[in-house]
Order: C-alpha cells, then structure tokens, then sequence
C-alpha cells in the first residue's frame, strides 16, 4: 500500500476510534443493508438517474403538452427547438414527449417481463430445487431447451403465431426468461436444503410445500430480487432491439425501441440526429442505473463483503 | 524481567479492529513471554482475542485493524527486533517469517494450496529462505515428510493435498513450516477441525519436534484439556484482556481469577461422570461494541464489587504468575 | 438384568447405506456404509451415549432412527404406549403421530433457526399442525416453551439474529419440546458452543429430562461430555458399534482396543494427568471399502490372525451384574477365562419367565 493511501487509513482509523469513544457510533444500528447500499456511490447516483427517469414517464403529462400520437405534419423532422425540446420526428410528431410516454411501456414491458419470468421460475425452482428427484431433472433439461433458443425465432413463430402486440411480448419474455431464473431459485434451495432449520421442520412431518414455500423461499429471496433488477434491465434492451425490428411492439404505441426503429432510414440516421440519439441516450443511461442499483443491491446484501 | 532464554516478548498490546465503521478494542493490554524450547498456551473462548495477538506476531492482521499500543520483541542472538515497527509487507518482515517464526492454522484444506502438490509448497519454503538446488530441496522435503510420519514420503511429496487425509493436512502444514527449523512455531488451534485420535498424534510429533530442535511453541486453543496437556505456560484470555499468565500447574491447580476459575469448574473433566457438578457461568460474553465499564468479567462474576467498575491491575501471585483482579486473594482463599 | 418392558425403542440390523454413483449415466459403483448392521436397545427415561470419530455414522444413525435420511434396511421398532410397531412400516398418518414422540436438537445454532422468521414465526407451525388452532394459544405454549428454557416470553417476537449461540440453542431445545415429545435426539446439541455456554445448556437438559420424563440419545465426538450426560455409553467406528456399556463401566473398564486408544487420546483438564498415550497408526478407512473383517484390525495394536476374515459380533458380558458388549475377538478369547457371554435370547426368555 502507498505511503499517501496508508496515512489516510491511519486517520480514517483515528477518527473511528475518537468517534467510538464517545458513544456517537453505537446509535447507527438500523440496517446494515441499507447503510452499505448508500455507501456505494454508483449505487446511489443509478438510483437518483432511476428515479428521474421512470418519474418523468410516470408524470409525463404534467412535464409534456404534447400527445405524442398527434400528427403535425408542418412542422415534421424538425431539429430541437425551444417548442419541441427533442425536436419531431417525420411525422411531425413530438419527440420529447414520445420519449416519456414511451418510457412507461418500455419500463412496464421491461418490469413485467422480469416478474413474469421471476414467477413462473421462482414457483417451479422452489419446488423442484427442494424435492429433487425426477420433476428436478426433467425440469432442468426443459429450462435449457427454453435457454438454448435463440430468442429472435422464438420471437418471430409467436408473432407469426399469436400476431404482434404488447400481450404476447410479455408471453415472450416471459417463456425466454424463466429458465434462468428457475436454475437460480433451485440452486439457492439447493443450499439453504441443507440448513437445519429446514431438517427440524422435516422432522415435525410438515408438508414439503410448506417448508418449500413459506420457510425456505424467503430466505432465497436476496438473490432473487437482485436477479430481477438486473433482467428488467436486459428485457428493457430487448424490447428495444425487437421494437427496432420492427418485430416488437405495434408501431403506434410509442416505445424506446419503436422510436429507434425510424432510425432503420439512413436518411433519418444520418440527417435526423434528434430522433435516434436522446432516446438511445435514455435506453443507456437507464439501463446502466438499473445495473449499478442491482450492483449496490448485491452488495449490500452479500455479508461476506467487509466494510 | 526479560530472562536469559525469552525468545520472543509481547508487551501491553492494544490492538483494535475498523471495520463496519466501527472500532472495536479486540486486544486490550496483553503481555507475555515465549521461552525456547517451552510451549506457552493462550486459551480463551471465541472473541477472546487470542488468534488476533498471534497473527499480530507475524504482522498478518486483516488489512482494517491496527497495532494501536505496545511492542512485540524477537529476541535473536544479534540483538532484538522490533516486529511492531516492521513493515508487514517488507522484506524484514517476509525473511523473518518462516524461516525463524512459521505458524500453521487451524484448516489445513484452505491453509494449503489444492493446485500445487506438497512438494512444491514445501520447496518454497527453501526457494525463499535457503540457497539449495532443486534436488537438494526435493530431498530435503521427503526427509521432512519422513520426520512427519507420513508413510511413503517419496511417494506423497509429488501428490495434491487433496490426496491426503486431514490428519496428513495438517502434518503436511507441520512440515512446511518446520521446513527452516524455525525457533517459533505459532498454531492457531491446529487440531480443532481434526478428530481426537488424530489430535493425539499431532500433538505427540509437535513435542517431538520440540525436543528435537528445541523450539518455541505457541499454541492458540479453547481446549482446558490441551493446555493441561501440553503447555509449560498458559495465558487466559477474556475479551481482549490477558487475565491471568502463568505456569500451568499454577494457573490450573490454584487459579486466581475469578473467570479461570469458573471456567475449570463448568468443563467436564473424563472420569468422573456423574460425581461431578458443572457449574455454568452465569450471563453471556458480552457485545463487543458495548462492553461493561472497567474490569470485562465483572458483570458474570461472584466475586465483582464497586472498584470493579475500574479497570483491574496486574497483581503477581508469585514470581511467574500474574493476574489482573482486584480480588485475586479471595478467590485464591476460596478455592 | 432386563428390564424389557421399559424398553422405548429396539433397533434391530438398522442400515443406512448410501450409493455412490459416478458417470456419466450415474451408476453405483458403492455404498458408503454409514450405519452397518447395528442393533441396540434404548430404556425408557434413559440417556444413551452415542460417541464416535467423524464418519463412525453416529450421527446418520440419529437421523436413521427419526427417519430423516433414507433407511436401506432393519428395524426400528418403537414402543407406542405398549404397542410395538416398527417406525419404517408405519403408514403416513401413524408416521405424522409418531412424529409428535420423537425429536431432535441440532448441532448448528446459527443454521438450526429460519433467519427470515421471528421465534414465534418459526415454532408455531408445527403446533397449527398438531391441531393447536387459535394463535393466543400457540403464543401461550411457545411462551411457555421460551420460559422453560430460562429464556423470557417476549423473545418469541425476536428475530435469531438477535440472540446468541446459547440462546439460539436454547430454542432449538425449546422447539424439540414443543409437542411434548418422549425421546429426544441430541445431535452434537453443544458441540458448537463456547465451553462456559455448554455447561449451562448442558445442565439445561439433564433438569428437562427429569422434568418432562424424556429419554435422550446424546450424540457426541467429545467424550468427557458424553461420559457427563450419560447413563450408558455407546462407542462406534465406521458403521458399527464396538462397545456398550454403563458410562462408570466404559471408563473404568474399557476392552474395546479403539475405546482404550480413545479414552487415552483425549485431553483432559488436569496437571499431572499426563498419561501413557496409545497413539493409533494410520487413519480411519474409506466408508465405501471397509477393511475385510473387524473394520478396525488395520489399526489395533492387537490384531490377531482372526481380526482380518471375520466380523466379530457384538457380544453380551455380565461384569458385576451389568452388562458391557463387545464387538472384539480379542475381548472374547480373554472374557472366556472368566465370563460367559449371555446370549440375547437367552436373558429374554429369562426375563420374560
């Protein structure tokens, strides 16, 4: 360790020391999770970003006047302006104000398909984990068929299948993504099987469903939750790239990736900056606060890191 | 008093722990003295603080605690070193380590390395500390498996520690760090995780080995039987605090503190079975970040009183046995 | 002397096996025997010692006898109030009520309670499923469950985080008396515990037992602990028992050679103690391929020609009027100078007369 780096430590130390002496650290009990999450800076400044976003596509209409389906063709692909803060798209539509309500479905298709998947996983990894056996094993080779799909022709025989709607994108997501999530579930139940507490039900003949579901499951939770940030975030992506696509979302409902796939015009992506580049700007910054919240989450929640 | 074959001096050591945003005394004023070719015992239940004062000898304490006060001396024939004052990465500090103080812990599996084989590791042990040739070193590694009672040491010094039974582990470990003849060895509950049978033979190669070379040991255990056994010299340890230090016949037969002494009575002694009354020691160890004013034990003890509420001194029993207790008389008069 | 009709609990040729598989299609190349052919019988208000190194399957046979590991064969007949019935042929409903009889106490605090669970939480549900249907009820027994435990009735509202090892312990044994049970398991109930904490949990039940009538089956790999707790003591290495007997008898008179080398391996606090210690060769054997013969005649100072082909029996003395049994060949060539060995069926003919 460099001379500068052990002073400092030398002085955090000090200060710790003093502050302990005088009784003021004891009252900082409350959470630990909590408090290590804070502690995390890019935590913190993800979840501020979060906030911000997913609350301006909640209020949009108190932020926008503009509908973002009205049509104004006079005043189509216009640069940003001080009336259109996005500036419109080539149908003379707002895009500011299509970005904020698009925000709600991209984040509500992004959220649901996450907690789709979660619940079918979750009710299935917590049973079978538990039980093992034959329902575990034919499951899991069921879940690496689902997970060894490529997702795109999944896609087009539902949508070729069930026709293109937002319905059938959360059936998507949701039939793609449990298989990930039931391998996770099971293999937390794998470990907590063995705890005691576990045996001691075994051993009162409670039914294997109550021991599955009402006492081990909350304690596999944490990773689970974790899990579930982190895949809305890659649903988020996902909606965008089937949207740009063209494979997503029906066009007139306003998405992140619906506003993208009027970049699939070279004119547009050349000349129109404004269409494509704010948006994808939200997408990342979005996604990446997702990440670093998911990120501080893990950690604040992992007892083996020290602080 | 420093006597003629002290090897290694701790004198009032503090040492306290950061982490959580916390400061915790972990160590608090600990004093003691290695002799050659005797083994001294620091025992104590968990939390006591007697891993952290060992690791702090060989400066290996986790990276958020700190020696706060006090010296830690290694008495060689050129003069004293001052380990304290070391820096715990440097090369003074590295030369010293396994080559004159080796220590083995309690978990050979995780102590060892699983993608090396035993010869290698022990080689190492050579590579850094002693100039030889490969086939010097290989040699001198199956003599030391011999040494250890490993059966066909030619055979196992090219095998994975994962090959060997735990019993092996940790002679494996012994091995290594007896690999320089090393004039203190520290083990950090070495035989905790192994089974009794086992335990024996360790303990019977560790006397061995001591005689032989006539070493220091200095042996981390909450076992009582353990230091009657083995230890010449006993330190108890209780929160951070070194209670009583002293020779075991001493310390075992006439103890006194008043926590020594509870804690004799509340262990079942094999043999006497039913005849015996255990006597638990009333409350619990207390909350580290919330201990009791003064003397640490005084909120469990029979004997506590208002002066209590300061912090004890150290009081000599006799020329080598000393103890930090206000009331150390009566409970020598009570025993 | 038999006291037949107060035995609680007959264990005849119990074995828990457990395959080893390898490959890619799993097949099983081996059992781990890790109980092996044991028989024995646990007397009604007694405590039965259960003492062994790691892998002697003392712990597999605890869990045998509840039925929480899968049995592989013999019988575990327990004495229902008169009736006998064997635990393994009991159908799900006998099996649910048996449940209520036999308990267990783990080794673990910090696993053997439900972290996301108030004491209250985790103990109440197998009283909802003993018919204890209104909660003020429940919260009254746990309450006194919590009380009996010298532990006070608002911890139930606490979380196990809250508490230390001993007291997490204590509602572990709290727990297993819920149902009010007759036969309690204790699996290395203090092993995990701080030596000043162990006397109190210790003394915490030896004054359960007399109170609430309860036999215990103490498992344990420290033997001073076991010889402190126990009526009779049982000594068992790779899936057999080896020796049976008083816990004063064990000690006084061990003729096991692995008792002796045991008994002689363990430390104890006392100065001038130090005593010839019978240092073993080698380490115990691999479960899965147990020396032919007694499984401990690689090791014994005494093994004979005999030691290497056959499996010695677990034999019956009468030393002083009680009994001690052996399993050793070397003990039976010297017990025939002086002792019969009394044959099982014999001593129940004669008890039943």
């Amino acid at each position: 360790m460099s001379r500068t780096r052990a002073a400092r430590l030398n002085r955090k130390m000090d200060r710790l020391k003093m502050l302990e002496k005088e009784g003021l650290l004891k009252s900082r009990e409350g959470s630990r999770a909590v408090g290590k999450f804070l502690q995390n800076k890019l935590a913190v400044v993800g979840l501020i970003v979060f906030a911000l976003i997913l609350l301006s596509s909640i209020f949009a209409p108190l932020i926008t006047k503009y509908d973002p389906a009205m049509i104004d063709l006079r005043s189509r692909l216009s640069p940003p302006s001080r009336e259109h803060l996005f500036g419109t798209d080539k149908l003379g539509r707002d895009v500011f104000a299509r970005v904020l309500y698009g925000g709600r479905i991209s984040i509500l298709v992004g959220f649901g398909g996450a907690l789709g998947a979660a619940l079918v996983g979750v009710s299935l990894g917590t049973y079978a984990g538990y039980k093992g056996g034959w329902l575990d094993k034919i499951l899991l080779r069921v879940s690496e068929i689902f997970m060894s799909f490529p997702q795109i022709i999944l896609v087009l025989l539902l949508v070729s299948i069930l026709g293109q709607s937002l319905w059938n994108l959360l059936v998507i997501f949701t039939i793609t993504g449990w298989g990930s999530v039931y391998r996770m579930t099971r293999s937390q139940m794998l470990s907590i099987r063995e705890e005691e507490y576990v045996q001691a039900l075994k051993a009162f003949g409670l039914s294997d469903g109550l021991i599955a579901y009402k006492h081990m499951l909350p304690n596999a939770l944490g990773p689970i939750m974790v899990n579930l940030t982190l895949s809305t975030a890659m649903f988020i992506l996902e909606e965008t790239a089937l949207s740009f696509l063209g494979l997503g979302v029906p066009l007139q409902i306003p998405t992140w990736g619906n506003i993208l796939n009027a970049a699939q015009d070279l004119t547009i992506l050349q000349e129109a900056w404004w269409i494509w580049v704010p948006v994808g700007l939200v997408i990342s910054a979005f996604v990446l606060s997702i990440n670093f919240i998911g990120d501080g989450l893990r950690d604040a929640v992992d007892p083996t890191q020290q602080g | 008093m420093v006597y003629v074959d002290t090897i290694l001096t701790v004198d009032n050591l503090h040492i306290n722990f950061y982490t959580n945003n916390r400061c915790n005394e972990a160590v608090k004023g600990v004093s003691f003295q290695l002799k050659k070719g005797r083994t001294l015992c620091l025992v104590g239940e968990s939390g006591c603080g007697k891993s952290v004062s060992a690791s702090a000898i060989m400066r290996l304490l986790p990276p958020l605690s700190r020696i706060e006060e006090g010296r830690i001396i290694y008495h060689t024939d050129q003069g004293d070193i001052h380990l304290h004052e070391l820096d715990p990465s440097g090369p003074e500090i590295r030369a010293i380590r396994g080559a004159e103080i080796a220590m083995i812990f309690q978990d050979p599996m995780t102590a060892l390395n699983p993608v090396y084989t035993v010869g290698f590791q022990i080689r190492e042990a050579f590579m850094y500390h002693a100039k030889m040739a490969k086939a010097a070193m290989q040699a001198k590694a199956v003599e030391l498996l011999r040494a250890m009672r490993i059966p066909a040491p030619e055979q196992r010094v090219n095998e994975y520690i994962h090959q060997y039974s735990g019993g092996m582990r940790q002679r494996a470990m012994i091995a290594m760090a007896m690999a320089c003849n090393p004039k203190i060895l520290i083990a950090d509950e070495p035989t905790t995780a192994l089974d009794v049978t086992v335990q024996a033979q360790i303990f019977d190669l560790m006397n061995d080995l001591q005689q032989k070379h006539n070493a220091a040991i200095l042996l981390i255990t909450h076992d009582m039987g353990v230091v009657a056994e083995l230890a010449h010299d006993v330190v108890v340890m209780y929160m951070g605090v070194a209670v009583e230090n002293g020779p075991v016949e001493d310390v075992l037969t006439r103890p006194a503190h008043p926590y020594t002494s509870a804690l004799l009575r509340s262990i079942p002694v094999l043999g006497q079975s039913k005849a015996q009354k255990l006597e638990p020691i009333r409350g619990s160890t207390p909350d580290p970040f919330n201990r009791p004013q003064g003397c640490q034990f005084h909120p469990r003890c029979d004997f506590a009183t208002e002066q209590c509420l300061q912090e004890p001194e150290t009081f000599s029993v006799s020329p080598n046995h000393t103890v930090r207790c206000w009331h150390y008389e009566k409970v020598l008069a009570n025993a | 002397m038999r006291r037949e009709q107060d035995v609680l609990l007959k264990i005849r040729d119990a074995q828990t096996y457990f395959p080893v598989q390898k490959g890619l299609f799993k097949r099983t190349v081996g059992y781990v025997r890790a109980v092996d052919n044991v028989s024995l019988d646990v007397y009604r208000g007694e405590t039965l010692g259960l003492v062994g190194e790691s892998g002697c399957g003392k712990t597999t046979l605890g869990k045998s006898i509840l039925q929480l590991v899968p049995v592989t064969g013999g019988q575990f007949i327990y004495n229902f109030d008169g009736e006998e019935k064997d635990l393994r042929k009991l159908s799900k409903d006998e099996m649910m009520q048996a449940r209520k009889r036999l308990q267990i106490v783990f080794q673990d605090p910090y696993s053997s309670l439900n972290p996301s669970f108030t004491i209250f939480g985790s103990l109440q549900d197998p009283l909802k499923k003993f018919g204890v249907k209104s909660k003020e009820e429940r919260r009254r027994i746990i309450g006194d469950l919590l009380e009996a435990v010298n532990l006070h009735r608002e911890y139930m509202n606490r979380y196990p985080h809250e508490f230390s090892g001993g007291q997490r312990q204590r509602i572990g044994i709290a727990r297993a008396l819920s149902l009010q049970p007759e036969l309690i398991i204790c699996d290395e109930a203090v092993s995990a515990l701080d030596v000043s904490i162990q006397a109190q949990v210790l003394n915490l039940l030896l004054e359960l037992k007399e109170k609430h009538n309860l036999t215990y089956i103490f498992i344990s790999h420290d033997l001073s602990v076991v010889e402190y707790m126990s009526d009779r003591i049982a000594v068992m290495y790779l899936g057999k028992i080896v020796e049976l007997a008083q816990a004063e008898d064990l000690f006084a008179n061990a003729m096991h050679p692995y008792t002796q080398a045991l008994l002689s391996a363990i430390p104890v606090a006392e100065v001038g103690r130090r005593r010839k210690r019978i240092v073993l060769e080698g380490n115990v054997p691999s479960p899965v391929n147990p020396p032919p013969g007694c499984t401990f005649h690689p090791r014994c100072p005494y093994a004979m020609e005999v030691c290497k082909s056959r499996v010695p029996e677990l034999k019956t003395y009468l030393i002083d009027g009680r009994e001690h049994q052996v399993a050793c060949h070397l003990a039976e060539k010297e017990a025939a100078k002086f002792v019969q060995p009394v044959e099982t069926a014999e001593v129940e003919k004669n008890a039943a007369n």
